[in-house]
């Protein structure tokens, strides 16, 4: 049983975003980086409002071109049908042979309403009350066949258990799915949710249905208060807070030498500013203070967003991994194969299975 | 090689064939029962596939798409292999593991929204260097539409609208970014659609994906003369196959488009053998497979339209035909309705056999199943290397093909010995490229590239 703080194992986690790439080469290539400092997962964040590919579509292009990191893209629930949500992460999960996670996001403005023409932007609350019934659909499309329903049974020439493909009837407020899924049980069961839970809206939905949440702030007082709040509305949806992994979310920019923490950065702790909590600093400094937030149970890992995504990712897992491993603080291989299997977070058991319990 | 004129002596040169290859989906084609059958789902299944089409230097690869599972009486229909992948993000994967071979997707254009398609669509083009196909396809399946948020479904008229002005706008999307790379702002108003905004995704390598239209009907034939470059159709007799040739390419002219800017590739399937009697009992065997003794029931019941489940599959066919029960059957495509051959994207080969349309055979005193696997469709081409690589030829000589969709009949093995034994001999007769001559789809298929229309 993990403690309530968050001293169990560290974890890590990189964004690979980049202004306007739309070529394989360089996502792979930053991947493989990342897969290189042992990190559990990237992320490729995705909006209709920027230019920008589609992320799932370039994390399943990445997929074969490495082996064991995780692969979270960011899939939008506003304006998007989530019967195919759910088939395209499994179908993430399945080409990772189970290495897919899917960042949780909303859209919240009128330009991205009106790229789409079916309904206007409503209040972010609301999108994210949406966003619940779409992690929650989806989890049970995931479920909707078990993981022993091809029977290919030659006596009967069935090649399916018909009990065990179910229908999901699910009704949500503005939408509802009958089910089953077209995509077997993906090989996680459910691939990762991560929700940014850094926003009030956001956080029921995180609490309840993420596996990882994302906090931006730039103190670790701020995360702690968040975490806190995050386990207790989890404990109060009936789910072990303990199945929810916290990750301070930081950009960082180590464009200085070993140690050139700037006053007000580094050492003092990353800044507040409009692009979020930033630290500048050294990959050694860095360490430092993943080390130290983690150590005193504010966090389950971070989530860094580089700068400038070559350079910083490079010194981030040349430098900070590197030194966090020297220190016996961070994996120097994967044990696991699957990104549940990083994160230590076990396989759900399938709701609709009959040994099985609820998940 | 002699260089044989058409009888016409419209071609000065050897036509080329084009090559796909399907990934076996979910019907009754799928062999499942042999042994050599693996994972529908597994990577490896499908990444076997697609490097065994790019070793035989195939135009595409080719997935279909279904978004509801078949049932009967509410309950799944289980005797055929059943589950697939998605079908954009497994071919995101294959563009992985491949570097010359098409890949293309069928995405239902009645359940999907412009915008956020012509973006993964342009997005598989960028991420393959090029090589991204979109097959086309409507539903009219009311219970498919239970699993979306328009609900419902459209009637047949309006799945054409919509899907004319659908592809239209991707089109539009597509040229919204200058080929220099400078973002335009786009806006449409139409019956389906009325959007705005700017895209977020520059012009893609291909200008615009590849696409196919699947599907016979007069409706079909227009749209895919309109703005396809590929129809998929099904394979019938080489006088079948001319009439069609000749009736769609009669339609692009009034389009402003010339007869080579549309492939005509029928689906179909092969049996080889090492002798012409070999390959004709392995052919035999293959159907026996297709038609278990459910499956002889339930296509009895999708015919009738009624429940013959009290019927035994080795008896003998009843003398009378239950009532029928439309309601019964759904999440299917049904005979003869071809325009709901779309939906899947699949032209219904011999994917299902035709019980009810063999009559004749209770006479012969055939039990059901024999008579399911009898009425059933044959193999479009069984014989020999020699031969099959003769007749695929000649079809494509003859001006009833432009090439072929070749659908394998086991997963992943099912293109294996077509690449090994066939491919050489069509090569050999100067009718199918020997090497990738470019890195494109477009420039497999010698299709020109769209022109810019800012």
């Amino acid at each position: 049983m993990t403690s309530s703080n968050g001293r169990g194992r560290l974890h890590l986690a990189a964004a690979l975003d980049q202004a306007a790439v739309f070529d394989a080469g360089s996502h792979v290539e930053l991947a493989r980086l990342a897969e290189r400092g042992g990190l559990d997962f990237v992320t490729l964040d995705d909006t209709f409002a920027r230019p920008g590919p589609d992320a799932l579509a370039v994390l399943s292009r990445v997929a074969p071109a490495t082996a064991r990191i995780g692969l979270v893209p960011t899939v939008t629930t506003t304006h998007t049908e989530p019967f195919h949500v759910q088939a395209a992460v499994a179908t993430l999960d399945w080409v990772s042979r189970g290495r897919a996670g899917w960042r949780i996001e909303v859209s919240t403005t009128e330009g991205e309403a009106r790229l789409f023409g079916r309904r206007h932007a409503v209040p972010a609350d609301e999108l994210w009350r949406e966003a619940g019934e779409v992690a929650d659909v989806a989890a049970r499309l995931w479920d909707s066949r078990e993981d022993d329903a091809e029977t290919r049974d030659l006596t009967t020439g069935r090649f399916i258990g018909r009990d065990k493909l179910h229908h999901v009837d699910f009704a949500g407020g503005g939408f509802s799915v009958k089910g089953p899924s077209i995509v077997p049980r993906p090989p996680q069961g459910h691939p990762v949710r991560v929700v940014d839970a850094t926003e009030g809206h956001a956080r029921r939905t995180a609490a309840r249905y993420a596996d990882v949440a994302l906090v931006r702030a730039a103190s670790p007082a701020q995360v702690a208060a968040v975490r806190d709040q995050l386990r207790q509305l989890a404990s109060e949806f009936g789910r072990n807070p303990d199945t929810l992994r916290v990750l301070a979310s930081l950009l960082v920019d180590l464009g200085g030498g070993e140690h050139a923490a700037e006053p007000g950065h580094g050492g003092g702790g990353p800044r507040q500013t409009v692009q979020g909590p930033l630290y500048r600093g050294g990959p050694v400094d860095l360490a430092e203070l993943i080390a130290g937030w983690h150590a005193d149970g504010v966090v389950d890992g971070f989530h860094l967003t580089p700068t400038e995504p070559r350079r910083d990712l490079e010194r981030l897992v040349n430098g900070t991994v590197a030194l966090l491993q020297h220190r016996g603080l961070f994996r120097t291989f994967y044990p696991g194969s699957t990104l549940r299997e990083h994160l230590g977070l076990a396989r759900p058991a399938n709701r609709y299975a009959v040994t099985g319990g609820a998940s | 090689m002699t260089v044989r004129s058409e009888p016409r002596g419209r071609r000065p040169f050897k036509k080329h064939c084009h090559l796909a290859a399907y990934f076996p989906g979910v019907d009754n084609t799928t062999v499942w029962a042999d042994p050599r059958s693996k994972s529908q789902i597994d990577f490896s299944s499908l990444e076997h596939l697609a490097r065994t089409a790019e070793r035989g230097l195939f135009d595409f690869f080719f997935l279909a798409e279904g978004l509801r599972l078949r049932e009967h009486q509410g309950r799944i229909h289980d005797p055929d292999a059943v589950g697939r992948p998605e079908s954009l993000t497994v071919l995101n994967a294959l563009a992985g593991v491949t570097e010359h071979l098409g890949l293309a997707a069928t995405v239902n254009a009645t359940f999907n929204e412009p915008y956020e398609l012509a973006r993964r669509l342009a997005t598989l083009d960028h991420l393959s260097g090029g090589r991204a196909a979109w097959n086309v396809v409507t539903s009219c399946d009311a219970s498919t539409g239970e699993n979306f948020r328009r609900g419902n479904f459209l009637d047949r008229a309006d799945r054409y609208t919509r899907a004319a002005e659908f592809v239209g706008l991707a089109r539009k999307l597509w040229d919204s970014w200058t080929p220099d790379g400078v973002s335009r702002p786009f806006a449409h108003r139409g019956q389906h659609f009325d959007i705005a905004g700017e895209f977020t995704v520059p012009r893609s390598p291909q200008g615009h994906p590849v696409v196919i239209q699947a599907g016979d009907s007069d409706e079909g034939r227009e749209f895919a003369a309109a703005t396809a470059d590929i129809v998929f159709t099904r394979h019938g007799t080489l006088e079948a196959g001319r009439s069609f040739y000749a009736d769609v390419k009669r339609r692009l002219e009034k389009y402003g488009r010339t007869p080579d800017e549309l492939k005509i590739m029928p689906g179909v399937t092969v049996v080889l053998g090492d002798t012409a009697a070999e390959a004709q009992e392995k052919a035999a065997e293959i159907r026996r497979q297709q038609v278990s003794p459910q499956n002889a029931i339930r296509a009895l019941e999708q015919v009738w339209g009624a429940d013959p489940s009290a019927y035994d599959p080795d008896g003998p066919l009843p003398e009378t035909v239950p009532v029928a029960d439309s309601a019964i059957t759904q999440g299917r495509t049904r005979r003869g309705d071809t325009v709901a051959i779309a939906e899947t994207g699949v032209p219904p080969l011999e994917r299902s056999p035709r019980v009810g349309e063999a009559r004749p055979s209770k006479e012969k005193g055939l039990p059901i199943r024999q008579t399911a696997i009898e009425a059933g469709g044959r193999q479009s081409f069984v014989g020999t290397p020699e031969a099959v690589a003769a007749e695929l030829d000649e079809f494509v000589r003859k001006d009833a093909a432009d090439g072929f969709i070749l659908q394998p009949l086991i997963t992943p093995v099912g293109l294996d010995e077509f690449v090994d034994r066939v491919v050489p001999l069509l090569q050999e007769r100067g009718a199918f490229r020997t090497e990738y001559q470019g890195t494109t789809l477009r420039s497999h298929l010698g299709l020109p590239d769209p022109a810019w229309r800012g």
